[in-house]
């Protein structure tokens, strides 16, 4: 054979070789150099400390005892009909014992405030597949839905990849502590309209990432009149919901609609996760809870490409089922992160940064606009690249979240231990403290 | 209760030919003076328009004169969700309460159409099962399950294993420790290191070591449902087509088309070639399709076949791939029974072959899981064992959508990777099948139903064209109901699997015990002989 003809290569989808993974931006260019260099107290002191992972790992002990004292909850119950059963159950109604518990989980975290029905639970592996379903279902290919800047990186792929839906920013700022406003919503829809783009929904996340904060009555109320009014949908993302430090500060959107009587919530959907509240990713338990019995049909019927393993809500209905257990949890978890908070708080204040003032998540809003050179993302992206390589610090930069003002940046305080945080904050200091020094060198 | 016969979509719900009253001479008084218009000068776009502009009129005067329907009051959280027939009925609230906007808030086209009521004779007959499910003692005139591609066979074994493994733990630490920091955080979203090297090496021992599996190959979902949707976003466009062999697995139209865009078209295989694809019918079906303007990326094939069980043979496989080769598109192979053998004929995975060809292996994805073979599919472990980087890349990613739970992948790689209990457990449950087949299929055989050939998988291919009246579609399913509400057991139609010969129909026996045999047998019997009464 003297040519070897180069056969064109077998072709593959647009989805495949597609950028809308958004895998090439900063949020996931730090997480690759902290893998390089990952942080480790004895083994690799000067290592990248991970801090733009929303992970909780604040309670793993509550868990540990749990599953010590509970025997039970890790067996597969008396005979053998206990295990199989279970490995052949695949029914994508999913374990009703699960959804029970999903649901009895759900109304403690609300303090009771709102009621959840099993029967409208819909599992899925994870959070992430809860909020590509809901698109896949309440949008076609070309629609849009509306959702607030700043926003989690990960709702660029999760909403718009695999479905062809697009995301237009309803925008926020720093002026009313970047609360959601009328105007807003309204600016926003237009935006759509005038690029004939047909908008489906609002998607909020409240508490929201990456704020830190939770989403007042009053705005709830504005944006559940703003999407009547439109005739779409509201997905609530409420996957911090447990994660908020005092109770009383969470208001959910099932409260809106219970003291409505229900009255137009068929365009309503909550989602939620075990995954930030319960520290528990890996698991992959994610749910979508509809008052939309549409919704809920379909979506129950779309879970067979992302079913829970049985073995998993087996294990979890049990320790969800368990009150005392369930009420110690979100009682103690809030604490700790209350006070994980409040330290990252004082110690960035006392390094003379400040943050929006926050009530709930894993993070904080930290704003770091008076050290940039120029006021722009290129500014915001010099100053992030700094803290990666020279703080050795992995935050996410605020336009990786499409904030539209430059400046701000996510830190997350709960997935290291307190030891580690301390150190964090003292390179901040440092970095601070050494900034300061140049500057008043370059007076000089 | 949704009666079993499967609905044609007729167009009797969108019955739009209202006779204004009157009938016959009021429309010869509207028609007539039409065609002189159009006969005419401004002809045929007056002839036209005016019968859309009075047809449009007559729709605005019915719309306002339709007594509006009982505003039924918003759905409570605690309504069951279950009732479709309900579903109509909420959603034609009078819409002109709701301020200014027209209708209820609308779910997107790709939901409407899930969200309609199963007309597939293999779903209607899964939920008759649930509803009136066979018990030997508590409900023993219920509906017997053979339609569901499950094997109950060797519970036992794995039961054993966990007792003496795992201390009868969910979470499977071995020693007892149940470290959740360990499994709790984020992994890998396609799965842990240690579970692809452990199901590596379990598929090459469940295909009889012939060949050997590479774990950064691989890439881990929940359950083959996702891994064969994955591979197919990663493949193909909206619009575009794979050509797959029938009769096929009917879930393929869910699960391929729903929500890729994706279009199946059928490669039609005949019982005189025991249903085996030949390559002129694939070519022929390739240019029809390219005919009618439709790219084809790739050809999805079942080896082990699903529903019919047999295997294909090597000469096959080159076949595909040169055939493959010569379109430049992509085959997929779903080799999930590869572990449900039970006949003597060698299996030869599509990897085996590429082994042999040192090119070209860029166009060729196999699917897996241990839903199975393992019996496991509760648990949902899929595998995308690819030869291409870049649909590794691709698909790696969105397994963000379907990864499976590491308790679960903590608990079976202890397990799967104990290849003495994994060969003696390949062992037992080759020959329990082989032994629940043999007798189903002798059974079937003393009633003049004779079955294809097969070695393997979960079920047998029956031809019972003899028992039904009209040799079409229609009389197959006149059996089929016959079946399931008479003899009440559930089948699967071939229809269902788009089998263009009538009469075939796939029994799964793996969830029956050896006295669950003799009693379907009799029900069959019973049912056969009214059948020879009729005919």
């Amino acid at each position: 054979m003297a040519i070897e003809i180069e056969q064109p290569s077998v072709g593959l989808s647009k989805v495949a070789v597609s950028e809308t993974h958004g895998e090439d931006s900063p949020y996931f260019a730090g997480w690759k150099a902290y893998d390089e260099n990952p942080y480790d107290e004895l083994t690799n002191p000067s290592g990248v400390i991970q801090m733009g992972l929303a992970e909780n790992q604040v309670s793993f002990d509550l868990l540990e005892a749990f599953l010590e004292t509970h025997s039970e909850a890790s067996s597969w119950g008396k005979g053998a009909s206990g295990f199989r059963e279970n490995a052949l159950f695949q029914d994508y109604h999913g374990l009703l014992s699960f959804r029970k518990a999903m649901a009895s989980f759900m109304e403690q975290i609300r303090g009771g405030s709102a009621k959840f029905d099993p029967e409208r639970v819909v599992l899925t592996a994870g959070a992430t597949a809860a909020n590509e379903l809901l698109t896949f279902i309440l949008a076609d290919p070309g629609d849009a839905l509306l959702v607030p800047t700043p926003y989690y990186p990960g709702f660029d792929r999760d909403l718009r990849w695999r479905t062809g839906v697009k995301i237009v920013p309803i925008h926020c700022d720093s002026s009313n502590n970047f609360q959601i406003t009328p105007q807003a919503l309204e600016a926003a829809y237009s935006e759509a309209e005038a690029m004939n783009i047909k908008v489906r929904g609002v998607l909020i996340t409240n508490p929201s990432n990456p704020l830190g904060a939770t989403i007042q009555r009053s705005v709830l109320e504005e944006i559940f009149d703003f999407v009547t009014r439109k005739n779409i949908h509201l997905v609530s993302d409420e996957i911090y919901s447990g994660s908020v430090f005092s109770s009383s500060e969470f208001i959910s959107i099932a409260e809106i609609l219970e003291a409505r009587q229900y009255k137009n919530s068929e365009r309503v959907h909550i989602v939620y996760s075990l995954s930030k509240d319960l520290g528990l990713p890996g698991f992959r338990v994610g749910t979508i809870y509809s008052y939309n019995d549409e919704v809920v049909t379909t979506a129950r019927r779309m879970s067979s490409f992302t079913l829970i393993s049985s073995q998993t809500q087996h294990l979890l209905a049990s320790m969800l089922s368990n009150k005392e257990f369930t009420e110690n949890y979100i009682k103690t978890n809030r604490e700790r992160l209350r006070k994980r908070y409040n330290m990252i708080i004082e110690g960035l204040r006392s390094a003379g940064i400040e943050c929006l003032k926050g009530n709930a998540g894993l993070f904080c809003w930290m704003n770091l606009s008076p050290l940039l050179e120029k006021p722009t993302r290129e500014g915001e992206l010099a100053l992030w690249n700094s803290m990666l390589h020279e703080v050795k610090l992995n935050i996410s930069p605020g336009s990786s979240c499409h904030s539209s003002e430059p400046g701000w940046f996510r830190v997350c305080f709960a997935n290291m231990s307190e030891q580690t945080l301390e150190v964090a904050l003292k390179r901040i200091h440092n970095f601070m403290k050494n900034r300061e020094r140049d500057r008043n060198l370059k007076v000089i | 209760m949704t009666r079993p016969r499967p609905r044609p979509r007729t167009p009797e719900s969108e019955s739009e030919t209202r006779n204004p009253t009157g009938g016959g001479a009021t429309a010869m008084r509207l028609i007539v003076p039409l065609q002189g218009v159009v006969q005419g000068r401004g002809g045929l776009i007056l002839g036209s328009l005016i019968p859309c502009a009075l047809f449009y009129f007559f729709q605005l005067y019915l719309k306002r004169h339709r007594s509006p329907k009982p505003g039924s009051n918003p759905t409570s959280p605690s309504q069951s969700s279950s009732n479709l027939p309900d579903l109509q009925r909420s959603s034609s609230r009078s819409n002109l309460s709701s301020r200014g906007s027209i209708g209820p808030v609308q779910v997107s086209s790709r939901a409407s159409s899930i969200a309609r009521p199963n007309d597939s004779p293999y779903y209607i007959g899964l939920d008759r099962v649930s509803e009136d499910p066979y018990h030997r003692l508590d409900n023993p005139n219920g509906i017997i399950q053979l339609g569901l591609s499950e094997n109950r066979l060797c519970f036992d074994l794995i039961e054993k294993w966990l007792s003496e493994n795992t201390k009868d733990s969910v979470m499977g630490r071995d020693g007892g420790d149940l470290s959740i920091s360990g499994i709790a955080p984020y992994q890998p979203s396609d799965g842990l290191v240690e579970f692809k090297v452990a199901m590596a090496d379990f598929m090459s021992q469940v295909m009889g070591r012939a060949v050997s599996f590479d774990p950064s190959q691989m890439v881990l979902t929940a359950g083959a449902t996702p891994a064969l949707e994955i591979l197919c976003f990663c493949l193909a466009d909206p619009g575009n087509a794979f050509l797959v062999p029938t009769p096929y697995y009917p879930g393929f139209d869910r699960d391929m088309k729903w929500r890729t865009g994706v279009e199946l078209i059928p490669v039609h295989c005949r019982s005189t070639d025991n249903f085996i694809i030949s390559i002129t019918a694939l070519d022929q079906a390739f240019n029809q399709t390219r005919k009618r303007g439709i790219k084809v990326r790739g050809i999805l094939i079942s080896n082990p076949s699903n529903p019919v069980g047999n295997l294909l043979p090597r000469e096959t496989l080159y076949n595909l791939l040169d055939f493959a080769r010569e379109k430049n598109i992509h085959i997929v192979s779903d080799e999930i029974f590869a572990g449900s053998m039970y006949g003597s004929e060698e299996f030869v995975s599509m990897a085996e072959i590429l082994d042999m060809e040192d090119i070209d292996k860029n166009r060729i994805h196999i699917v897996y899981g241990l839903s199975k073979d393992l019996a496991l599919p509760g648990f949902r472990v899929g595998v995308i064992y690819s030869f291409n980087e870049s649909v590794l890349v691709a698909a790696k990613k969105l397994t963000r959508f379907s990864s499976i739970s590491a308790p679960t992948q903590r608990l079976l790689i202890s397990m799967v990777s104990d290849t003495r209990f994994i060969q003696e457990y390949i062992e037992t449950n080759k020959k329990r099948i082989r032994e629940m087949h043999d007798l189903f299929v002798e059974g079937l055989k003393q009633l003049g139903i004779k079955c294809a050939q097969s070695c393997a998988g979960l079920y047998c291919w029956a031809d019972m064209s003899g028992l039904i009246s009209s040799y079409s579609e229609k009389g197959e399913l006149e059996l089929w109901d016959k079946l399931l509400n008479i003899a009440k057991i559930n089948v699967t139609p071939g229809s269902a699997c788009h089998c263009i010969e009538p009469g075939w129909f796939r029994c799964c026996f793996t969830t029956l015990s050896q006295e669950d045999v003799v009693i379907v047998i009799e029900r069959i019997r019973k049912v056969a002989e009214t059948c020879k009464i009729l005919s």
